[in-house]
This record gives structure tokens, sequence and C-alpha cells, in this order.
């Protein structure tokens, strides 16, 4: 089928698209960057900020490009002096009802609006402040997200991502008119509301209006009492994005430098969630062969498919959105969770610390594991677990403030004891990983063979489409697994909430065909995590995931139950997967919500 | 005395003739013949923007779907504006007359009357009417059923894209156009939305025939219209006259001998001073010197007696609140434009910033998503431009 195609001008140069490009895609096809506040890659369009008006000939009104196909004939002006007057127009009214203390802003030159301001040379004073005669309060109710309503420009980026991305509508529109805002249901606190932590919002926010809520001082207060002893655990994602903030362009790995970059911080053992990571995929793989069982052999009532627990904003809409089927979620904690009981039991122990001393701090691509963390039952080491999470971004920051040249800094390892990692931990940052990582391991375990893909690469798990399933046939098992000959494994992953709700429908029904599901609560996985460096966008987030596969490929050991460390952890200290100890302290239980 | 032009026209209240008959001859003839008539007759939708009926329907004709829309827009909330009101009332046959041909041409079996909250009175009313209605379209073997949709009281619903989404459940909020309701609308099929009025214009000229509608009126605005006449007159109400009349021919005939100013189409309308009453006339625009001011049919006389800051002053304190917030030149140019004569008005801001004010209401004409925030100015600016002087002083 050919496309039809329309023939249309832009700024004086004729240009031919295929039907249904908008005026902005097809200015961008020809190398003009039309200016945008409410756009965003990921979300439907909005047409609400005006900002990227355009002058056709003919029309009586400017048209916002990014909600206008283009048509037959046009002609458009991109830059005019009355779409140049209007936008200038536009963005001082943005302005003036924007609190502009950008001088303390968090996203200080990281901000859409700011650019644009300065770009345009908006004059601050034009208009009258409309911020002027109100007085606003930050919320910082929330473990997670901070709401500064002052800085919020109604792009309704935020609703639409909680909307269509996450299914959680957590922010929406209240009001109208001059009182028209982004609130939440009934306009209550962050905390009281039905919301993931998942941070996405925060992604797609273009102003300082939503952030990740700030741990940064609290780290360096910790790194600067001599009585405490500080350990920092990175999760995979973290060290294919921290470039985006520190200079370097998407999907560069620089894992060896934020290792370096942290020791210089002041942290006294550098270590990897990886570790974890391979830890939970142990536990968790045997979860599955031991739910299989029970269903198989024994006939119990066992809660199948099983779902992955990694990803807490996941947890939590399954919690809020499903509470009668929590029995399908694995019990296994996060591997920050993990890595948190583990680090002040085990590694205390080793080290003959105090727990009690010890402050665990975490670097996440997530919004998310600031809750996880502060969860209640997140204390089974006798004390908090993981004692402060910061996100990629304020990573970032403190590698900032501490001076150090990001790009000069000679590459370092991470320490021993829960620093070493496989190819398959590293992939649990990407969409699909965990469940690479545990089918690698999983079939291995029952078949005493590695699973039948080309260098250990699962491709048919990979990939960004919201929902990906596979099976793998398990024959000629091992003689202890013989109830599984010949069982067709079948898995499927989901990634972004809405996909996710598109498959627990299915299990909630009982009608889901599979044995194994992932799920993560952000669109790519972690890598598009809600901690993660902003922008975001499908291209970005591709690029981060490429690099993750690279990271993996370049390890000498690819598969989790082979990391040294894990089985040395298990030989010293935990026994058995799902032994005593493991279900003492790294398993965990779910809570009931409610749906409002 | 001078010639009185003012023609005053007795089409939609009239009562003699059944809607029926009316009916039962009009659907004798093609979907095509029913478009050209409505066509040929140049009528253009009364509630204030002036769409081609004819042209309406035949898009929606020509949509292909298994489902279509007709939607009655009763939602009268435009300041100075009680037609529609009168209309249902009164002739609420003659309006679902109009649908139901609507229905027959673009192939309709739902319809819906979207009616403004504050008319609730007028439910029993209108089911009775429905009622009835429904045993003809049986007696017509016409597979067409309307139903009553309340709204919520938010002005901006008026505006038609709003008014769906209104419909639909959600927030109301205009759409991006294009598409257009006649390609998709109400759930995303094709829908036709009229005025009130303009659906009974549709029966009257399957009545009188396209001549003798085009008969009346002026080059680019045939036929009649209803005017909702207030303020400063010693006879407020609702007239039907032809259109193309002079504001000087209809301050005669409704001033109180002092007018000042009249607004033409209600706060998104225009004022005119008593210096332009001459050369304006009231109609579309296009095929008359002067000015021809469009109007949904509010009228609104000021005598000098009236302080026109205050007029407008109430004007953007209207829009402030009924702006639905959604795109940035009218939430906050609603807000910028009353905040900006108050500060004048109290010296805190020079005169000066008035030609500011009056940029910025040019660029939301320009930019604002829908039509409200792109009448705005028009209000803003003839009020400003004419009566400078009070809204320094």
């Amino acid at each position: 089928m050919t496309e039809k195609k329309i023939n249309l001008t832009i700024d004086g140069k004729k240009i031919s698209v295929p039907e249904g490009t908008t005026l902005l895609e097809a200015a961008k096809l020809e190398k003009v960057k039309i200016p945008t506040l409410c756009y965003h890659q990921d979300l439907c369009i909005a047409g609400n900020c005006r900002v990227c008006v355009v002058e056709v000939e003919g029309w009586r009104v400017l048209p916002a490009a990014c909600a206008t196909p283009a048509m037959e004939g046009m002609v458009v002006y991109t830059n005019s002096p009355l779409v140049r007057r209007s936008r200038r127009d536009i963005l001082a009214l943005l302005v003036s009802e924007h609190s502009t203390q950008c001088t303390t802003c968090y996203r200080s030159t990281n901000c859409e609006l700011q650019e644009l301001a300065a770009e345009y040379n908006i004059d601050n004073e034009i208009y009258i402040n409309l911020l002027k005669d109100k007085t606003f309060t930050i919320d910082r109710t929330s473990w997670a997200i901070e709401k500064d309503e002052s800085k919020c420009i109604r792009c309704q980026r935020c609703v639409r991502t909680c909307a269509e991305l996450q299914k959680v509508n957590a922010l929406d529109v209240i009001n109208k008119g001059a009182n028209m805002k982004i609130a939440t249901f009934f306009d209550t606190v962050m905390s009281e509301v039905v919301c993931t932590n998942c941070g996405q919002c925060i992604n797609r926010c273009p102003t300082g209006a939503l952030t990740e809520r700030r741990y940064i001082d609290e780290i360096w207060d910790a790194l600067g009492d001599p009585e405490k002893h500080v350990i920092v655990q990175t999760a995979p994602a973290v060290r294919v994005a921290l470039g985006e903030v520190l200079g370097y362009e998407p999907g560069v790995r620089v894992t060896g430098k934020m290792a370096a970059a942290l020791k210089h911080l002041g942290f006294d053992s550098v270590l990897d969630t990886d570790f974890a990571a391979d830890l939970t995929i142990m536990e968790e793989g045997h979860e599955l062969l031991d739910r299989l069982k029970r269903k198989l052999v024994d006939k119990e009532d066992v809660a199948l498919p099983m779902m992955t627990s990694c990803s807490p904003g996941w947890i939590k809409f399954i919690e809020h959105m499903y509470p009668d089927h929590l029995d399908h979620l694995s019990t296994c904690k996060s591997p920050q969770q993990m890595f948190g009981a583990i680090a002040k039991t085990y590694y205390a122990e080793r080290k003959g610390l105090d727990p009690k001393n010890i402050v665990n701090v975490s670097v996440m691509p997530c919004s998310a594991k600031k809750y996880e963390a502060n969860r209640m039952e997140m204390n089974d080491s006798g004390v908090q677990d993981v004692d402060l999470v910061c996100t990629t971004r304020e990573l970032g920051h403190m590698i900032r403030q501490s001076g150090i040249d990001f790009k000069e800094i000679p590459n370092a390892k991470f320490d021993p004891f829960m620093g070493d990692s496989t190819g398959a931990a590293v992939i649990f940052g990407a969409t699909g990983g965990v469940m690479e990582a545990a089918l690698r391991t999983a079939y291995e375990v029952v078949t005493g063979r590695e699973v039948p893909f080309d260098g250990l690469k699962i491709t048919p798990v990979r990939g960004m489409e919201g929902i990906r399933e596979t099976s793998v046939k398990l024959e000629n098992v091992l003689p202890e697994w013989s109830f599984l000959e010949n069982i067709e494994l079948r898995v499927a992953i989901a990634h972004g909430l809405t996909n996710a709700t598109q498959i627990m429908e299915d299990v909630a029904i009982g009608n889901s065909p599979y044995h194994f599901i992932e799920i993560m609560a952000c669109p790519g996985g972690c890598i598009g995590g809600g901690g993660q460096p902003i922008p975001t966008n499908a291209e970005i987030r591709r690029k981060r995931a490429e690099a993750i596969y690279t990271e993996d490929e370049k390890m000498v050991i690819r598969k989790s139950h082979q990391n040294p460390e894990v089985i040395q952890l298990y030989k010293e200290f935990l026994g058995k997967p799902l032994g005593e100890k493991s279900h003492h302290l790294l398993h965990t239980k779910y809570t009931r919500r409610e749906r409002v | 005395m001078a010639k009185r032009k003012l023609k005053r026209v007795d089409l939609i209240f009239s009562q003699d003739c059944s809607c029926k008959d009316i009916l039962t001859e009009a659907l004798k003839k093609s979907r095509e013949e029913i478009i050209q008539e409505l066509i040929d007759s140049g009528l253009k939708g009364r509630g204030g923007a002036g769409f081609p009926t004819g042209l309406k329907w035949k898009m929606a004709a020509a949509e292909k779907s298994n489902r279509k829309y007709v939607i009655c827009n009763a939602d009268e909330g435009e300041p100075g504006t009680f037609k529609d009101r009168e209309i249902l009332d009164r002739v609420a046959l003659k309006v679902l007359g109009g649908m139901a041909l609507c229905a027959y041409v673009i192939d309709a079996r739902e319809g819906f009357i979207y009616l403004r909250h504050e008319y609730r009175f007028l439910i029993p009313k209108l089911e009775k009417m429905m009622e009835t209605f429904h045993k003809w379209m049986d007696d017509f073997d016409l597979d067409f059923r309307v139903k009553l949709f309340i709204g919520s009281g938010a002005y901006v619903c008026g505006e038609e894209t709003s008014l769906i989404e209104s419909m639909e459940g959600k927030r109301g909020e205009p759409r991006n156009k294009p598409p257009y309701p006649t390609n998709q609308g109400y759930l995303g099929k094709p829908t036709v939305v009229n005025n009130v009025e303009t659906l009974v214009y549709t029966m009257m000229i399957m009545r009188i025939g396209a001549d003798e509608f085009k008969g009346m009126g002026i080059e680019g605005s045939s036929g009649s219209k209803l005017f909702s006449v207030s303020g400063d007159t010693h006879k407020p109400g609702i007239y039907e006259i032809e259109m193309g009349m002079t504001l000087e021919d209809f301050v005669k005939e409704f001033g109180d001998g002092d007018t000042k100013a009249v607004q033409v189409g209600g706060a998104s309308g225009f004022c005119v001073p008593r210096k332009r009453f001459k050369e304006t006339t009231i109609g579309f625009q296009g095929g008359l010197k002067g000015f021809s001011l469009p109007t949904g049919g509010s009228m609104m006389i000021f005598n000098s007696s009236r302080s026109m800051y205050n007029v407008l002053h109430n004007y953007l304190e209207f829009f402030e609140e009924e702006s639905c917030g959604q795109c940035t030149p009218c939430r906050v140019g609603c807000q910028q434009l009353l905040k900006g004569i108050e500060a004048i008005k109290r010296g805190e801001k020079s005169y000066r910033y008035l030609n500011d004010l009056l940029r910025l209401s040019e660029t939301m004409k320009l930019t604002a998503k829908c039509g409200l925030g792109q009448s705005v100015a028009n209000s803003f600016a003839s009020i400003v431009e004419n009566f400078r002087e009070e809204m320094i002083y």
C-alpha cells in the first residue's frame, strides 16, 4: 500500500510528507525546531500550551503545530513576526503564573520553560505576577514525590502520563478558569492518594512542579558523621544513564567512573545492587520452581502465574487495584531491599559492625524505591534495612557539588563482598531483563544445560513492545525435576502499568495462560524509571537499554547462580534458596489497599 | 420621519402550520434535495458562529459510519441571550422536527438535546413534546429517537466540541480541530451539532422554500433571526427581525433615546459606540461596506449612565471564571486583562499598559484553542478602543 503524500510549503520550502503528519513533525523533518511545552513524544496530543503556534496563509488564527495535520497546499510560516510575537506573549503569560525562583529551583538548567523564556528573552515584568497575592505550600507528604503548585504551567503532561501510561489517575485537572489546576483526588496531599510513586510524572514535567523528594542533605550528613559506616549500592539502570546528567550523550556506560566518584564522595563501601539482583534470581527462580512443583506434584492450590516483585511502583499498583490477587506476587523482596537486609546482617557480621551504625544508601533510577525503603515491613535486619534512597538525578547533583571532574576521573571497581555481579543482574535494568536472568538460571537448574539461545541472548523477551510473550520447552530435565519434563514454560513481560493492567485483567479472572510474568511499572523498565535523567523518550530509552545489553555481554559471568559472592553468601550465611534465613530476610508480604 | 427599515418577521413562533405536515412534505424529498435547498437558502448557524447549515449537513451525510448523531445545542449561556429558552418553551416540536430532518438527511438514529442546566424547568414540557414526536417518528417509519442531556453549567460547553466531551462524561474542554464533529464527534462518530434556532429555521425553509427565505435579509446573511434585546430599553424581549438591519435603525426602535453603545453578540461580541451605529449592520461578515457584526442574538443596550469600565470588568470577570483553563492564552490571558484594567484604574500601571493589553487580546484572538478565548478580544478591544478615557479615569 502506498502512503498518500501531502504537499505543503514550510518557510518557503516545498515539501512532501505522509498523510497524517502534523505540522510539528513536518517542520522537524525539515530540521526546523518549533518550540513546545505540552507536547511529549510519549503522550497523546493536548494542544493546550499554544507555544507551538505557526502561521498558515489564509487562516484566521494561528494553529498549534502539534495538533494540526499537514494539509494539501498549506503555506506555513514557523518564524514570522506574528508567530514570534504571539509566542513571546504566550511565554510571558506562562511566566506570569509561574514561580520564577529559578536560582533555587532543583530543575534549573533542566527546565523547558526556563530554556524557552531565556531563548525568547521574555520580560518578566511585562504582565502582572499572578502569584503575588497567593500562598503556596510545597506538598512534601509523600516519601517519593514533591509537588509544588507554584511552578505548574498546567500543560497536563503529568495528567496524561498518569492516565495513559500508568492508568493510575492520581493527578487530574480540577476547577476551571483562573482556578484551574492539577490536583489529586479531592485535592488531598500526595501521601493520601492512590499513587504508585513511579515518578513518571516527574520525568515528563517540563518545570520543577513535580520532583522527587530529595535526600541529598541527609546523605551528606551521614557521610560527614565519623560514627557512621556508610554503604552505597547502585542499581543496574543507573550506570547507563548517570552520564546524561554529567555531560554525556544517552547510552554511554559510566560504571567505572560512577564507582570512582562514589568512593570520592566518601562512602565507606561502594557496592552493587546487581549483587542483590543475582540473589533475587536465586530466590525467585527457586520460588517459581517450588510453586510449579507444589501445583503439579503436590496438587496444592498455588497461585500461578507467579509475578515479579522487583518494581515497587508495580507493587503499590497491584496492592491498590487488585488486592485480591496479591498471592500471585513473588514473595521475594526487590534487590534493593534484599541488599539492605543482607548488608545489615551478613555484611555487618563479617565487618564486625553494629547494624545501628550502618547507613544504607541506595542510588536508584526510581522514585518508588524511596517509598519502598520506608515501608513498615522493611526492617527485617532489626533496624530499617535501607536508610536513604536517592535517584540517578540526585547522585548527579552530588557529584557536581563535590567538584569531581566526572569525565576525567579514572575508572574504579566496586568493593568486594556484595560488589560482584553478573550479566544477568545488569539486565534487570531493562524490561524483560528479570525474565531473561531468571530463565538463564531456572533452565539450567532444571536441565543442567544452558538456555538454548545463542550467546545466552533470549531475544524474544527483549525489546520495547508493551507486552511480550514467549515460551521455553523443558526437555531432558534432571531426574529431580522430572515433573517438568516436556512442560512448555510460558512467560510474559509487560512494562508500563497500562500494559500491566491488560495482563492483570486475565490473571484476575483466572484466565492467564502464563507461568511467570515480569512486570515493570515504568516504560522500558528501570532504564525509564522515575528517577532517571530528564528528558525521556523512546529513543533515549532504547539507547540506555542497548547500553545495558552491551554491559551484559562484556561480563565474564552472565548467570546469577554463578556469582561467586552469592555462592559464598549461601555457603556462609543463608544456607539454601528459600531456606529459613532467606525466608526471614529476603521475603516479604503485601498489603491490601483501597482503590480510592 | 425616516422610513422604518427594520422588518419584523413571524416565522419561528408562528402557529399557522403543523410541524407534522411540514415533515410529511419534507420527507418526500430526497436527502440531496433537502441539502441543496438549505444551501440555496443561505442559512447560517444561529448560535453565533455562522457556519452554513446545509454544508454542515452535507459533510455529515457524506461520512460513512454505522452510527451518526444529531445534537441540538440548547446550552444557551451567552450573557444577554435568552431566545432558545423561549423557542423550547413555545415551539419545541419545530426544534424536534428540525432534528428529524437532519437525522433523515445524514442517516442518524439517535439525537440529543443538550439542555442548559439552568433550563431544567423545561424538562417536563420537553418530555411531553418528545413523546408526541416519537409517535410521529413511528408514523413516518423513521427510526429516530431523541434524548435529553442536561449540562452541568459551564459556559464553554456551548462550544460544540466541549459539549461533546461533556456528553461523553469528561471535563467540558474543547478538542483540537480538525477533526471536526461532522467527521468525528460524539463517541468518535459523525455528529451534527446545531443551535436550537437553526433547527427551527431548517423546518421553516422546508415550509416557505429557499427562495422566500433568501428573499429576506442581505447578501451573505439571508433570512431572519431572533434577537434578545436587553439593557436600557423600554421594551426588552425577543424579536424576530430580518438580517441586515443597521444599528441605527435598531436603536431607533429599541433605544431609550440616550443610547451610548450596543453590545452585539453578548460578552464575546462587539461593543459598538454611538458614532458607529449608522455604518454597522447586523449580519455575518462579507458582502457589505462598513462593519458587519455576527451575533447569536444578544443585543445589550447601554445608555450614558453606564460605565463602560464596569461593563468590561463584568465581562472579564465572567471570562476569567468561565474559561475552561486548558489553554494558556485564555486561562492566563483573561486573568491578565482583568487584573490589567484594574491596575490601570488604580493607577498602578500607566495608561500605556492598555496598549500591551490590546496586543495581548490580539494574541488571544489568534492563538486560543477555541472560540471562547478567541472572542474575548472582541469585547475587550471594542470597549477599550472606543471608551479609552473611561478605562483610565
